[in-house]
């Protein structure tokens, strides 16, 4: 296999030539944005989780790139199916910061995303997702439409069965479908080494006879360039494809998780010099697009967004308790009517 | 009408939904070009070729998540699993995605498709072949689960099933595939989901059943009035979730006395919940002890043992005259 696809180098120094888009500024900076935004919503995640004011919660740092490289390529009459750490991708989509809040608060109204209404929510049992990501590009391939399912997993789901189905299902149908293995090295305590033997995971594509490739997942414009292609290729009919995004994940698993346990510090910091925000910058900084100014206003103005999604999300009211009945089916059956009755008249003596 | 058996009315049910509505699609194993392994989908490919016919490479869970996809974006799969021993593999799908996508996501997206696989023992099948697993189902909120008993009952009852908004697990006696006869009308006319069907009323005791085991339920009440004049009422649950427990509830009340037939094992079987319903809202109506006539706490035997291991008209008919000698 090539070696993985990148266009900036760790330093932020472009190592190879830039996809169209990358030659547009303001693309670049939308990109920056994104992935500041979702930094700056992870922070503040974490520190809600400490202080008692949110759930258990998947830290993204450091696979922000990944997250809005892949976002950034799709169209949003593309359908995106990802794993629970994926939040970049949500908030470029257009799931707002307060939905996501509320989903790691507990709060099914996070998965009403009043914006892409078509994408599946996070999906916890790891990978089960994607032969549902098959189910959608097929729709579309019934349909005769222009659009293609892009379903992100991590690299812990390479070992699972329902990947492996999902691959050789979406190469048969010749589903218009990507899959992202967002491979951050680690599914929980499990390094890759541990994970498999194969030498990558994208080759894993190989055996349902579709391609497959690996890019630099640190690098926002590689990540982008390369889904660009895929869901081109996707939607022209052509055909599923697998890519395998290079990260690291930063931080521990969840906040539940010590990492301590498992990996040590030196390991982590090692990642910390090619992780994708400081790398875009250099870049942008090296071009004259961006400076000290910039940054400082981008970084107000992302804390400021997310400070405002928090309140809105602590200030959020709880559903009532006949609200854990609603839309169990479409039309609730005499039995669970009944139940809820009781439910709430109880709550409500209580 | 045509006398049909079980698997042609499932046919024509297909044919029926599939004419229908365009968003109807039938997959599964060898649904195709074969027409499904017992042929509940013979002639379908022929009629709407592979756009609504798919033949699935050999992955039960997998085809699970491709009909929850596709549900999700509009269609309404009907999933043949091809026994229901092969459904466990189903079931991180069914419990985990199907069930839960509308109540997931408030509605936003649903999951609209049927899930059709043969149940039960009696056809001699190698191992893996004859399991009852609808307790397993019915225990998953957000699921419906809906056993037909007769030709008419699965034309009706699986028409419902692919026009409901949501995922079902139907099961269809495997027994009764071809040896139940009927006269079916073809009218598209389906039989609502969620009520019990009465088939037999009587004053003395109330026999609850479902698929495969109604027939020997009906048996053991027509030889009771015969022989012992003892008068039966014979209840089909056809759906066993939601359940219509009213139906048996008054149905107990009248009679006092309860008898509950399933082929699946006795612990957690469905007649549990049953008996549990009647207990708590009808006991001081009983005369007697609830009966449960039950597979065994066994593994499903292999087949030359099975007759041995399903509840037999006379073994019905014997638990029925224990609770009515009760005194």
């Amino acid at each position: 296999m090539d070696s993985p696809y990148r266009v900036l180098g760790p330093d932020g120094r472009a190592i190879g030539a830039l996809p169209t888009f990358a030659k547009d500024v303001d693309e670049l900076t939308k990109l920056y944005r994104a992935m500041v935004l979702t930094r700056t919503f992870d922070t503040k995640a974490i520190a809600l989780q400490r202080t008692g004011r949110l759930g258990t919660y998947a830290s993204s740092l450091g696979q922000e790139a990944v997250s809005v490289g892949v976002a950034a390529a799709m169209q949003l009459s593309d359908v995106l199916l990802p794993s629970f750490r994926e939040h970049g991708a949500q908030l470029w989509r257009g799931v707002t910061l307060e939905e996501l809040l509320l989903y790691w608060g507990g709060d099914e109204r996070g998965n009403a995303f009043t914006g892409p209404r078509e994408d599946f929510p996070n999906c916890v049992p790891v990978g089960s997702h994607a032969p549902h990501a098959v189910g959608v590009a097929l729709a579309f391939r019934l349909r005769n439409e222009a659009r293609a399912a892009v379903c992100i997993f991590g690299d812990g789901a390479t070992s699972k069965g329902d990947v492996a189905e999902a691959l050789n299902l979406a190469g048969v149908w010749k589903a218009p479908v990507v899959f992202v293995v967002n491979n951050n090295r680690w599914a929980i305590s499990i390094p890759v080494a541990k994970q498999t033997a194969a030498p990558t995971l994208a080759q894993k594509a190989f055996a349902a006879g579709i391609p497959g490739s690996q890019v630099d997942g640190n690098d926002v414009i590689a990540v982008r360039a390369t889904l660009e292609r895929a869901l081109e290729r996707a939607r022209a009919g052509a055909g599923p494809s697998m890519i395998e995004a290079l990260t690291y994940r930063l931080s521990d698993h969840t906040t539940a998780d010590d990492a301590s346990r498992y990996r040590s510090d030196e390991d982590v910091s090692k990642h910390w010099a090619e992780e994708p925000i400081l790398r875009l910058r250099s870049y942008l900084f090296a071009l004259r697009a961006w400076d000290k100014e910039r940054e400082e206003a981008l970084l107000l103005s992302c804390g400021q967004d997310v400070e405002r999604a928090a309140a809105a999300y602590l200030d959020s009211e709880l559903q009532p308790a006949a609200a854990m009945f609603e839309h169990t089916y479409a039309e609730l059956p005499t039995d669970l009517v009944e139940q809820q009755t009781g439910a709430v008249s109880y709550l409500r003596g209580l | 009408m045509p006398d049909l058996n079980l698997v042609q009315a499932i046919n024509l049910a297909l044919r029926r939904a599939m004419a229908d509505d365009p968003t109807v699609l039938v997959l599964g194993e060898d649904v195709g070009i074969n027409g499904g392994v017992f042929r509940a989908t013979d002639g379908l490919w022929k009629l709407y070729g592979d756009s609504r016919v798919l033949d699935t490479p050999l992955a039960e869970a997998g085809i699970t998540g491709v009909s929850i996809g596709l549900a999700a974006q509009g269609f309404r799969p009907v999933l043949e699993i091809q026994f229901s021993g092969f459904a466990y593999a189903c079931i991180d799908q069914i419990l985990n995605h199907a069930s839960r996508l509308r109540k997931r996501t408030m509605g936003r997206l649903t999951c609209p498709m049927v899930l059709r696989s043969p149940t039960g023992g009696g056809i001699h099948a190698i191992e893996h072949h004859s399991e009852s697993p609808e307790a397993m189902f019915a225990h998953i909120p957000g699921l419906k689960v809906v056993i037909p008993s007769s030709p008419q009952g699965a034309y009706g009852l699986l028409l419902a099933a692919i026009r409901d908004p949501d995922p079902i697990i139907f099961l269809e006696p495997t027994r009764l595939y071809r040896s139940a006869k009927d006269e079916v009308a073809d009218d598209g006319a389906s039989i609502p989901l969620g009520r019990c069907i009465v088939l037999r009323t009587g004053r003395d005791v109330t026999l609850v059943s479902w698929g495969g085991m109604v027939k020997d339920t009906l048996e053991a009440a027509n030889r009771l009035a015969t022989d012992h004049r003892i008068d039966a009422e014979v209840i089909d649950v056809a759906t066993l979730k939601p359940l219509d427990s009213a139906t048996v509830i008054d149905s107990v009340k009248r009679t006092g006395r309860l008898v509950v037939v399933h082929e699946a094992p006795l612990t957690c079987g469905f007649g549990a919940e049953i008996a549990a319903r009647v207990a708590h809202q009808a006991l001081t109506s009983l005369l007697a002890p609830i009966e449960r006539v039950t597979g065994c706490d066994t593994m499903m035997p292999y087949p030359r043992l099975e007759h041995l291991y399903m509840p037999q008209a006379e073994r019905i008919a014997e638990a029925v005259r224990r609770t009515v000698a009760y005194s």
